[in-house]
């Protein structure tokens, strides 16, 4: 088994000025996810570590960390795609609260700035499903993998130096609807986007399209998002 | 302290598909909040694959009987058929105000939602597998997981994330709300509500290979069990076929619906020999059951003959990329192996719990095997038995579950609380709370609580797994004893308020070992082998003396009690399971 070292950037708020680093060395599979990692020290070595995790296989979107600087799912990289020093950080852009922990508050409001859900003029709902074609269907199909986990948005450089920009993930949730053959909420959305605070402040750097672990072509879907907007066309 | 009182008219303690879906329903009629361990979006419904059965039948033939008829003969006859019938009759709307609410399911060429096989559903009584799934990729719990939360947002439910339930108010008989500690702070809160909702999911963490996610403790069933309220049918928990070799992540039977093969070491497609009709797609209590003697007896595959392999590499590359993209995936990134090209090594892995939380169909939790109920309490989801799924659970039918008893509960929780006054409480409700953290949280620690949370895994998968025995579940009650007394001296190291997980998970763990009991008591118990729960010692399926529930409880002397209630039959008598 190889020997990692692992490099943690620690702060707890009721002993710590500032946060500062740890290092901690493990015997590691090269098959291990580096949530492993995490949990080792977590449950044999420093049991004080402060990390959110569920699902374990990138589905559920707790455990976004930045891994030797990019945005990674702990439980979706691996010991064998890393070197031997590990360096892992909590994402950057929104307050620490602890940790490898942070408040996701901010996030979340951009999220739900954009109307992240279905609208319809319907006068009365249809009796069965509403009709759509495979094709209509799979236009929007790369935007509904988003599992939330903001790996996009805090990778995003706007988003680090302006708080008020609604971030990747939000403009991909409002991808999502606009681009649904069902909704009828695309005008409202892109008015909200083309806001000072909207898709436009996007300078596509590309950094959220490598960050997603699902693996979204985020910049594009933004990109859309802009023509839309400009072109008041979906 | 008198901010942490909160006054509610319904408090719903989970945020996955069931207690999202009580919500959207119980925010229409009254003062509503959700308090969940996680953020909503994290919970493990998002984990779910394959789909969602109604019979719609928008692709084949089709009809709600046949779709009860499947799930009472894949639950072995144990499940209760006026609530299958509640079930599968509900099941079509459900779907359709899903789509409704936005669902992106997959399309027929005409635009209606597609339909896929499924385990265990069939026509016609077992004619031959049906396309009954309704399904988004192989991403459909996902689907829901977020369209109920983008619901959720647009009506404004109130959300208390990370808050982790503690304990329930019952005064008199009724319950009156719970009690949480707010992990960012390590506050405790006291919540008042007219009616509480448990839709905490399962807790298949106990065991060492599981798909569980690694918040699925049991918290919600532990409240319950330590209040003395009884849990029913324990014994029965499903391990899935196909988890992945050594991780158990879930590999979907939709795998199976699209053609996938599972073979043994020697290449052979050995379900064939156990269900020679619908072979691979037989219930998954079956092909569990399948491949644990495939392996057992010699025939298992790789260099220590102890996984099989499920083969997709017989169909389409482009159906296996459109419609299973998410477990191939899972392959490539944890095990290395394409699907594509190599068939994927799996194991049975510990995925569904089938007892829970009893409640009859209006999703109101049950005092008794008699059937009176708490009032103002109620329980949906996986962590609730009300019993639809019997010995046994069918693929797909725990999202169908979710939803149809979710959005139940959520409309009697309302007009529960419309009805009826806030009872009132005592001034240090939260004491034993507090005194608990206090006792976990003081003095020096013997080991690691991760030690024993090892421990109980492995003791659960060796003894109480897919195959058990009354010698077995003994010895696993002796590790049990020995367990709660390591917990017992167990403390928390970190003495940090703010988001200290290892308390939680400390108080996660404790959770757990009671109810470990609680499973390992019920199976010791039931000398039959049904569904889930199969007994080396007692192959057979004994209907004269086993045609009941097991109900279990803590008396206050903190002995446990076994009690048994008979299962509400309807149009289907018990016949042997063959597929």
């Amino acid at each position: 088994m190889p020997e990692v070292t692992l490099k943690v950037l620690r702060f707890n708020p009721e002993t710590d000025a500032e946060s500062h680093f740890e290092e901690y060395r493990i015997d590691a599979n090269p098959m291990d996810r580096l949530l492993d990692l995490l949990h080792e020290i977590k449950w044999y070595q420093d049991a004080s570590l402060a990390v959110r995790r569920s699902c374990g296989h990138g589905i559920c979107g707790s455990d976004a960390v930045v891994v030797n600087g990019v945005n990674r799912l702990a439980c979706k990289i691996l010991v064998k795609d890393l070197p031997s020093e590990i360096t892992v950080e909590p994402i950057r852009g929104m307050p620490v609260i602890r940790d490898l922990v942070v408040d996701m508050e901010p996030f979340f409001a951009g999220y739900r700035a954009v109307k992240p859900w279905l609208i319809t003029d319907d006068e009365h709902e249809p009796t069965r499903e509403r009709i759509q074609s495979p094709e209509e269907r799979e236009r929007f199909d790369d935007t509904t993998k988003c599992i939330l986990c903001a790996a996009c948005t805090t990778s995003c450089p706007i988003f680090w130096s302006d708080e008020e920009y609604v971030g990747p993930a939000a403009i991909v949730n409002a991808h999502r609807f606009i681009f649904d053959s069902r909704d009828t909420g695309a005008a409202e959305r892109l008015q909200i986007l083309s806001s000072s605070n909207g898709a436009f402040k996007c300078r596509t750097a590309f950094n959220c399209t490598e960050a997603c672990p699902r693996g979204i072509k985020v910049t594009m879907a933004i990109q859309e998002v802009k023509q839309a907007a400009l072109y008041r066309s979906v | 302290m008198s901010d942490n009182v909160h006054v509610f008219d319904a408090v719903i303690v989970g945020a996955g598909g069931a207690g999202l879906r009580a919500a959207l329903e119980a925010s229409k009629g009254c003062k509503t909040a959700v308090v969940s361990k996680m953020y909503p979006t994290r919970s493990h419904t998002g984990a779910a694959q394959g789909g969602m059965c109604a019979a719609l039948a928008n692709v084949e033939e089709d009809s709600w009987e046949w779709h009860a008829f499947d799930t009472v003969k894949g639950g072995d006859f144990l499940a209760d058929q006026d609530a299958v019938d509640v079930m599968c009759k509900d099941a079509v709307e459900s779907v359709l105000e899903l789509e409704r609410m936005g669902l992106p399911f997959n399309r027929t060429p005409e635009g209606k939602i597609d339909q896929r096989r499924f385990g265990g559903h069939t026509r016609n009584h077992g004619e031959a597998a049906v396309k009954r799934a309704c399904y988004a990729a192989d991403r459909t719990g996902h689907m829901i997981l977020q369209t109920l939360f983008q619901q959720c947002n647009k009506q404004g439910v109130e959300f208390y994330n990370e808050f982790f339930v503690l304990d329930l108010i019952i005064q008199g008989g009724v319950c009156g709300g719970i009690i949480a500690y707010e992990i960012a702070t390590g506050e405790v809160h006291t919540f008042r509500a007219k009616s509480v909702m448990f839709a905490t999911g399962g807790y298949g963490k106990m065991f060492k290979i599981t798909s569980n996610a690694h918040t699925l403790t049991g918290d919600g069933p532990g409240v319950v069990y330590r209040k003395g309220l009884p849990l029913e049918d324990m014994e029965f928990f499903q391990f899935h076929p196909t988890g992945l070799y050594r991780l158990g992540i879930l590999l979907s039977e939709a795998a199976r619906g699209e053609g996938g093969i599972l073979r043994n070491g020697d290449g052979e497609r050995f379900m064939e020999r156990y269900a020679p009709t619908i072979k691979d797609l037989a219930p998954r209590d079956m092909v569990s059951r399948a491949e644990f003697f495939e392996i057992k007896e010699g025939r298992g595959a790789g260099p220590n003959k102890d996984y099989v392999l499920l083969d997709l590499t017989g169909i389409d590359p482009e159906v296996v990329e459109a419609k299973l993209p998410d477990i191939t995936e899972f392959a490539r990134t944890y095990l290395d192996v394409d699907p594509l090209k190599e068939p994927v090594p799996t194991v049975p892995t510990a995925h569904y719990a089938m007892g829970g939380i009893p409640t009859n169909v209006n999703a109101e939790v049950l005092h008794s095997a008699h059937g009176e109920v708490v009032p103002g309490f109620y329980s949906a989801g996986e962590c609730a038995c009300v019993s639809v799924h019997g010995a046994n659970r069918l693929g797909t039918n725990s999202l169908l579950d979710i939803v149809v008893f979710g959005r139940r509960g959520g409309l009697n929780m309302a007009e529960y609380a419309n009805n009826n006054k806030l009872i009132d409480v005592p001034e240090d409700v939260a004491k034993s709370s507090e005194e608990w953290l206090r006792s976990i949280t003081e003095g020096e620690s013997t080991e690691p609580i991760a030690a024993i949370r090892k421990d109980l895994q492995e003791e659960m998968w060796d003894k109480a797994s897919v195959s058990r025995t009354d010698e077995g579940l003994g010895q696993a009650l002796g590790t049990l004893d020995s367990l709660k007394e390591r917990y017992g001296k167990a403390r928390v190291k970190d003495r940090s308020k703010v988001f200290n997980t290892e308390l939680v998970e400390h108080m996660e763990l404790g959770f757990m070992i009671d109810i470990a009991e609680a499973l390992v008591i019920s199976a010791k118990a039931r000398t039959e082998s049904r569904g889930g729960h199969y007994r080396e010692d007692h192959q057979m399926r004994e209907d004269e003396h086993w045609l009941k529930h097991t109900f279990i409880n803590k008396t206050a002397d903190g002995d446990t009690r076994l009690a048994y209630k008979p299962v509400t039959m309807g149009r289907y008598e018990p016949v042997e399971r063959k597929y």
